[in-house]
């Protein structure tokens, strides 16, 4: 087994367009779950928006940069729409209408009747061309040895990358104002931010709706990796990757989303790796073939949450005195 | 209390009297739970700058009053003035800012906040608490007024020394202060404090009173609900006596403590005779 070649394949999974694209997902997410407390379980969906707001405006022979416009409008509508009839019920309705609204969303863009707008189970394709032409990285491969990217894929990553240091930026700036001590306040105890005169619906929809638009922006950026949308790539695990990947980092802190997606990548482009290698060595006989890798991975990325949330709850970024203070 | 000089001595001990100079006025308010009638009060007035105890045995309907006229619940009838200003269907949060603040029986302390956030998290017109103004609004020199004024009122209450730490590792009855020290960062007319003194030890419950004291002293009006009818005795200025969900008697301490209406709400009607 090569394990030299199986850590750098990780690694550059790592540092690649996964890793970036979950990395802006998860700030969304972040801004939701991590600062607000809302269990938003339908995170794809604003992803899905994003990324179907743009392939249709283009497809419908807009301009690209009018398809980010719309895919982020149409994420902060689906904010609004989903959280004005739950957001003041008790947080698991939000939990329930948003993962069904993933569904819907996507068995929508699916279905036949749709298909004239979105092309149905086809999707749609070939429409992020305006950015790639005005890729101003020379052709060749970038990087050392194995770990390299061509120019087509540094293109991406100048965006992706680009993207999560400035949302990171934006949630600096938010975070640390005081609209981010009251989202905070709401996530503590919304009857105490209430009594405070804290407009907690107010903080909610538009937590939500922010952290939808920066969903949408991911979705976006997978999309125009790809170049392509299809229905059937947004499906609720999406979600829980990047829920994942905000455990993993620490919910409610400025990094943790960033850390949180790169060692995810690097471990699940690992295992993946690892274990294909060791199946065709003939390490577990007939009891595994490569068939099993995929579920056998998850399980253990399973059993890996649950050993962090028993010895490390905070999340690697996260401050451990926050964790053990109990709900009283 | 100085009986003779104080607004409410010549005041009539009876339910639904009306006094000289009302912060807040009730009228005919009910809160039913199906077929209970948690609140029905006819008419209620609090005097302006006295301490108001409302007491009454459990499930007497204090706390839901409580949470009616805070917008914490939504009563089936009735309508309930703060400075002649109307509060009906107003939601919780915009009667904070209108100047009536409650705590809450149960504490509420933000745990995963600092104590000093803790407190200025409460403080009203802060340009940075909105979106846009979070991200290009001028807030620093609000924060340190704010800072400043939140060091002032976490030094009153003896927490100075704790303001970096998380309020969730606070104790019990620092966690009270805490409760009290944000609640008036809003600046508050009316302080309305849901069972202050539950749960707290002797020495605690001295110190919480000489702040209520103190909170009247600064000219705010504070109604507060307490189960010991010798802490009521000890600060209020009146008493407003709550059984099923109606106002059986008001007037002065020592006249209520003598009321047969309330020893009878208290322990039940056939009390002194053995059947």
């Amino acid at each position: 087994m090569d394990l030299v070649k199986i850590l750098i394949d990780a690694g550059r999974t790592a540092v690649g367009v996964p890793a970036a694209a979950y990395a802006l997902s998860s700030i969304g997410l972040n801004l939701q779950f991590g600062y607000t407390g809302l269990l938003n379980f339908g995170h794809v969906a604003s992803m899905l928006v994003g990324a179907y707001g743009m392939a249709i405006t283009v497809d419908s022979g807009g301009p690209l940069w009018l398809g980010v416009i719309v895919g982020i409008v149409a994420a902060l509508i689906l904010g609004l729409i989903l959280g004005v009839p739950t957001l003041r019920l008790r947080a698991d309705y939000l939990a329930i209408v948003t993962i069904a609204a993933g569904e819907i969303l996507r068995l929508t863009v699916r279905s036949s009747w749709a298909a004239p707008l979105t092309k149905g189970i086809f999707g749609i394709q070939q429409f992020a061309d305006p950015f790639f032409d005005v890729n101003p990285i020379p052709v060749g491969l970038y990087g050392i040895g194995r770990f390299r990217f061509d120019e087509r894929t540094m293109w991406v990553l100048l965006l992706g990358w680009g993207l999560v240091a400035l949302a990171t930026l934006f949630m600096w700036k938010l975070t640390r104002s005081p609209w981010g001590r009251a989202i905070r306040a709401i996530r503590d105890d919304e009857d105490a931010a209430l009594s405070l005169g804290k407009n907690v619906f107010g903080y909610k929809l538009q937590s939500l709706m922010v952290g939808g638009a920066i969903g949408a922006l991911a979705g976006m950026f997978l999309a125009i990796d790809q170049q392509n949308v299809n229905p059937d790539a947004y499906i609720p695990l999406l979600t829980f990757y990047a829920f994942t990947i905000v455990i993993l980092g620490g919910p409610g802190t400025l990094f943790g989303p960033i850390i949180g997606s790169i060692i995810f990548w690097f471990l699940f482009e690992f295992l993946d790796g690892f274990m294909t290698a060791a199946v065709l060595e003939g390490w577990f006989g007939d009891v595994l073939d490569s068939t099993d890798i995929g579920p056998i991975r998850f399980a253990l990325f399973g059993i890996g949450l649950m050993w962090l949330m028993i010895y490390r709850p905070q999340g690697l970024f996260g401050r451990r005195e926050e964790m053990l203070i109990g709900e009283q | 209390m100085n009986s003779d000089a104080h607004p409410l001595a010549r005041i009539a001990p009876e339910p639904g009297v009306s006094k000289p100079d009302p912060i807040l006025v009730l009228d005919s308010v009910l809160r039913a739970f199906g077929g209970l009638r948690a609140v029905d009060v006819n008419h209620l007035e609090i005097q302006r700058g006295t301490i108001t105890s409302l007491i009454g045995p459990n499930g007497a309907g204090k706390t839901t009053l409580f949470n009616v006229l805070t917008g914490f619940d939504r009563p089936e009838a009735g309508k309930w003035e703060l400075n002649g200003g109307p509060l009906v269907g107003i939601p919780s949060f915009r009667v904070a800012r209108k100047g009536m603040v409650r705590t809450f029986q149960l504490t509420k302390s933000l745990a995963r906040l600092t104590v000093l956030e803790n407190v200025l998290v409460a403080a009203k017109d802060q340009v940075g608490e909105t979106f846009f103004g979070a991200l290009f609004g001028r807030w620093r020199h609000i924060e340190e007024a704010n800072e400043e004024r939140a060091m002032r009122e976490l030094k009153r209450f003896g927490l100075e020394h704790m303001v970096d730490e998380y309020a969730g590792s606070l104790s019990g009855g620092q966690r009270k202060l805490l409760e009290m020290a944000r609640a008036l960062m809003v600046e508050p007319e009316v302080v309305m404090l849901d069972e202050p003194m539950a749960g707290v030890n002797p020495a605690l419950t001295q110190s919480l009173l000489s702040h209520i004291m103190a909170l009247r002293d600064d000219g705010k009006t504070v109604v507060f609900i307490e189960h010991d009818m010798d802490v009521v005795q000890e600060i209020s200025d009146w008493v407003v006596v709550m059984s099923q969900g109606a106002v059986i008697a008001e007037g002065p301490p020592a006249h209520i403590a003598s009321n047969p209406e309330v020893i009878d709400a208290y322990l039940g009607r056939d009390h002194g005779e053995v059947p």
